[in-house]
Parts: C-alpha cells; structure tokens; sequence
C-alpha cells in the first residue's frame, strides 16, 4: 500500500523542531563571542567561566545532596510498599492512593506542603526538597518494582517457607535480590525526576540554599548569559548519556532472559 | 512453630503466607506483615500528601491575615474573587491557551507517531527514543533555548528573513505565540508516545478487510483507523492539557512579565501577594477543572469502546 509522501512533513518537522533549538544551544555554548545570537568562533572560555561561577557549583551539589536522600527515601519506602500491595492486600483503592502522586500537578503538591510546613512551623532546607521529591519518587519506584513483582516466580518464596525460613529471611534472601534489578530501575529513575525537578524545590527550598534548577531559573531571568549554554551543553551530554545508557541496559537484560 | 511439608499451591502468592502455624499466628503475621510492608509507605503519604492537601483545601474557606498568614474566619470571599473577571479571565485564557497547545500537538503529533509506528523495527526504536530525548533534559533549559531563539535576533527572525518572508524582525517573544510554542515544545512527547502506542497496537487484519472492500486508504484512515486509535489519542491530550494548565515558568519566561495563566496567578499569591487562602481556591478550581477533564476523558473512551485489547 502506497502512502502519500505528504504525511513525511509533519514526522520531519517534529524532529527539526525538538533538535533545532538543542543544537542552537550546543554551538553558542562554543562561542568565543559574547552575543548568543552571532557565531565568531571556536572557543572553551564559557566553560571555563561555568567552572568558576560558585552559585552553580553550589546548586549542583544541594541538588545532588537532594538527589541521593529522595532516592535513598523513595527506594525504601517504594519497595516496602510496592511488596506489601502485591503480597500482603488486594485493594484497588490502595492501587490508586499510591499512583496519586504520579498524577497530582506538581504546583497542587507544592503549595500544599508549603502550607503544611508553615503549618508544622518547620524551617525550610535541604532536607523539606528531599521530603518533597520522595512523595513522588515512591510513587514511581512502587510502581517500577510492581510490575517486576507481577512478573516473578513466587515458587521460590513458598519453598523458602516450606523449609521454614521466617518471613524476614525469605524476604531478605529471596524477594530482594529476585526484585534488585527493579529496585535498581526505580532508584535511577526517582534520582534523575528529582535532579531535574523545579516547581516542588522552588517552593519548598531556602532562599540561601538552592538547587541547580533553581539556579538556572534565575539566570534565565536575570538575562542571557552564554555560561547558561555551557551548562546546558554539559546537563545535554549528561542526560543524553544516562537514557542512551539505560537504552543499552534494558536491551541487555532483555536478552538476557 | 512446627513446620511441616505442603505441597505448594498455585494462587498463594496474593494471599498470607502459606506457612502452617494456627489461624491467630496467622493471622498475626499477616497485620504484621501488613504494618512493616504498608505501614511506612502510607504513613509517609498521609503526611505529606493527604495532610498538605486537606490543609490547602481547608485555607479556601478562611480569610488572609493583613501581613500574609491566614486567620482562621470562614469566608466566602475567596470564592466570589475566583468569578471576578479580572481572575476569571486569566483562568479562561489559560484554558484557551492549554487548549491550543493540545490541539496543535495533536495536529503534529498524530502524523508524526503514525509514521514511527510504519517504521521498520530497528529505526522505530531509534525514532522513538530521539522523540522522548529531549523530554529527559532540563526543563529550563529548554525554555531558555526557546529564548534566545524568539529574540528579535535570534534564529527564527533570521531565517524568516533570510528566505525574504519578511523586512523587519517580528517581535516573536513576550507573547501568547512564545508560551503556546514552550509548552508545544515542552509537552509534544507526551502526545506521542500514547499515540504511537494505540498505532502500534492497530491490527493490520482489519485495514487489510477494510481495503478488500473497497475503501480507499482515506476512507479506511476515517472509519477504521481514527475511530480505533481515538483513546490514545485522547490520553496524549490529557496527557498534554494538565501540565500545560498548572504552567507558570513559560507564561512567565516567554510570555513577559504579566500573570497570563492560572499558574503564575497561584504562583503570585503565594510568594507575591502573601493571599494563601485565594491561592488554595484557585488551585482548587484547577483540581476541580482538571478532575472534570478525567472523567469527560474516561467516558469518551467508553463511547469509543475503549481499547479492543484482548
């Protein structure tokens, strides 16, 4: 069956439009010129002067430091959950109540735990982030580890219990390690939604203390600078890396199995 | 506790554990187990989920304090200032605008996933993850490209006036054009991946019969093909419409100054105006738009007849 060439414009023009202005980026943050609107050459300074711009540097780490407490929080409160619906209750409200925060806008949520924090009169920190990103991250592990867990075996647990190990052994010795490959996924994925996450940490940071994206969001207001290039170029590379890597990887545990 | 053998049985999975001690140990490990495996998690929810949520709920009905906080006497008066035009017209626009940006998603969208999913195998993969790529950076930084590109010398004035479209730069930022544009940019992927889904799952059996009968490929595009892949569609437009709606980066980075969408206006009264209560209210009237929204999708893919999935 012949289709009409037509229908190719629309599928090339999203791909120009997606990459076009990623591509803009990477060239200016090459520039040795100061105007991001004029190509003058090849140059490295606006790498150089990213390195040197301590805000950034600072916002990288909150944002790191941020990033591994949600996730180490998100891990183990998701999987606890995530094997207590699949094993121990069947109720499809519970299924839901736990997608809740999947689905919630983010401006919803943070307002709320803004409210909730003043509330509580708790002072603002690294650590309300980190609280903030695990309501979500959980969400998102729970589910990642749920559909591993619909896939497996149960036998084995069921003779772990026949030969009378106690629940805590079987679980530590053979629900866990059946299930690490899905932890493991749930894990990247809750680090990778929080290092890029903004409405949440930008209500529910200090002023003195923020992350990269809240760094990059006051750059972006404060003007056009080219080091916001440089730093987009060196995030592009980073993600780029990280999804064609998690490509490579699921690929690889595919054929695997 | 004794433990004798048992034949394994297919289906204890689901249930408590399959062990032998008496019915009340039994049924003491099992609220245990529940209280170890759920309790955290849903502790931790309630808390900062549900908790939040009724607080933001409750702050509809109070009035603000004079400096910001809230005192605690009922009031209509949140409410009567949502229907005020000066609000309401800025939660119209910001529907109208959502609205856009899904129908010119869709539009793009549509073509684009019908064509990935014609793909050969090894190219449909690379196609499709090129398409969630950009998805996985920084959100801001996809906005600031859209900057420097709108500007009155960036590249989209160039080329138009290096193909001679026009004399003069236009004045492409700071403008509802700049903000349907980001958020086009920023949520198109999300229109196709559901879409490419319900493609992909089309059986090629029924176009084939449909061919066999006569229908040119148009008439199959109408009546097999549309009708079959509509409940994807509309989860991409569900998917699109509720970021679009609770935006306020892009209204306020490419559209320029001036709250002209719900989000910026939520976000004002928070850290602005210091007026929590009328900003719970209004985020309450998006909850509430966006939960009518669920529902009209839900039971537009019941009269669709949902997907033929076996």
């Amino acid at each position: 069956m012949r289709r009409p060439r037509l229908i190719l414009v629309p599928f090339w023009l999203t791909y120009v439009f997606l990459y076009a202005p990623i591509l803009v980026l990477v060239v200016m943050s090459f520039n040795s010129g100061k105007s991001p609107y004029v190509y003058e050459g090849f140059s490295l300074k606006w790498f150089g002067e990213l390195a040197g711009n301590a805000t950034v540097r600072q916002g990288l780490v909150n944002t790191l430091i941020v990033a591994v407490g949600a996730t180490v929080l998100s891990t183990v409160l998701g999987t606890l959950l995530a094997v207590g619906m699949a094993r121990y209750t069947r109720s499809r409200l519970l299924d839901a109540f736990g997608l809740l925060p999947a689905v919630m806008p983010d401006l919803a949520l943070a307002i709320g735990l803004l409210i909730f924090y003043s509330a509580i009169r708790m002072t603002l920190g690294l650590h309300s982030i980190v609280l903030a990103h695990a309501v979500f991250g959980m969400a998102f592990v729970a589910a990642v580890v749920r559909t591993r867990l619909a896939h497996a075996d149960t036998s084995l647990e069921e003779a772990s219990r026949d030969l009378g190990a106690t629940p805590l052994t079987t679980f530590l010795r053979i629900t866990l390690p059946t299930l690490a490959p899905g932890i493991a996924a749930g894990a990247l994925l809750a680090f990778t939604l929080s290092i890029d996450e903004f409405v949440l940490a930008f209500f529910t940071a200090a002023p003195t203390e923020p992350t990269l994206p809240i760094v990059i969001y006051s750059m972006v207001r404060f003007g056009v600078t080219p080091q916001i290039n440089a730093l987009a170029t060196l995030l592009l590379a980073v993600s780029f890396t990280v999804v064609i890597a998690a490509q490579r990887m699921t690929r690889l545990t595919e054929s695997l199995r | 506790m004794t433990i004798e053998r048992q034949a394994a049985r297919p289906g204890a999975a689901a249930g408590p554990p399959q062990g032998r001690p008496p019915r009340l140990a039994r049924a003491l490990s099992l609220a245990a187990a529940r209280l170890i495996f759920l309790g955290p998690g849903l502790t931790y929810l309630i808390v900062l989920l549900v908790v939040p949520l009724a607080l933001m709920l409750s702050y509809t009905i109070f009035r603000r304090g004079r400096f910001g906080g809230v005192v605690y006497e009922t009031t209509g008066e949140n409410f009567t200032r949502l229907v005020d035009p000066l609000y309401f017209d800025i939660v119209l626009n910001s529907i109208k605008i959502a609205v856009l940006t899904t129908l010119i998603a869709l539009l793009i969208g549509y073509p684009t996933a019908y064509v990935i999913a014609r793909l050969p195998r090894k190219w449909k993969t690379i196609a499709l993850i090129a398409i969630v790529l950009p998805f996985w950076t920084n959100f801001l930084i996809r906005v600031y490209a859209w900057v420097i590109l709108l500007s009155g010398p960036g590249l989209v004035n160039k080329v138009l006036t290096g193909f001679g479209l026009i004399d003069e730069p236009l004045k492409l930022l700071y403008n509802e054009g700049a903000v349907v544009t980001g958020l086009l940019y920023s949520y198109l992927p999300l229109m196709i991946l559901p879409l490419y889904a319900a493609i992909e799952r089309l059986d090629p059996s029924l176009l084939e019969a449909s061919a066999n009968l006569g229908a040119r490929p148009s008439r199959t595009f109408w009546s097999v093909t549309l009708p079959l892949t509509a409940p994807g569609a509309l989860t991409g437009c569900v998917f699109v419409f509720v970021p679009c709606l609770g935006n306020f980066v892009i209204p306020e980075l490419l559209g320029g100054g001036r709250s002209i969408m719900v989000g910026n206006l939520i976000r004002d009264q928070f850290l602005k105006a210091r007026d929590w209560p009328f900003g719970s209210t209004l985020q309450l009237a998006v909850i509430a738009a966006l939960i009518v929204l669920l529902f009209l999708q839900a039971w537009a893919s019941r009269v669709y007849g949902g997907d033929r999935r076996a």
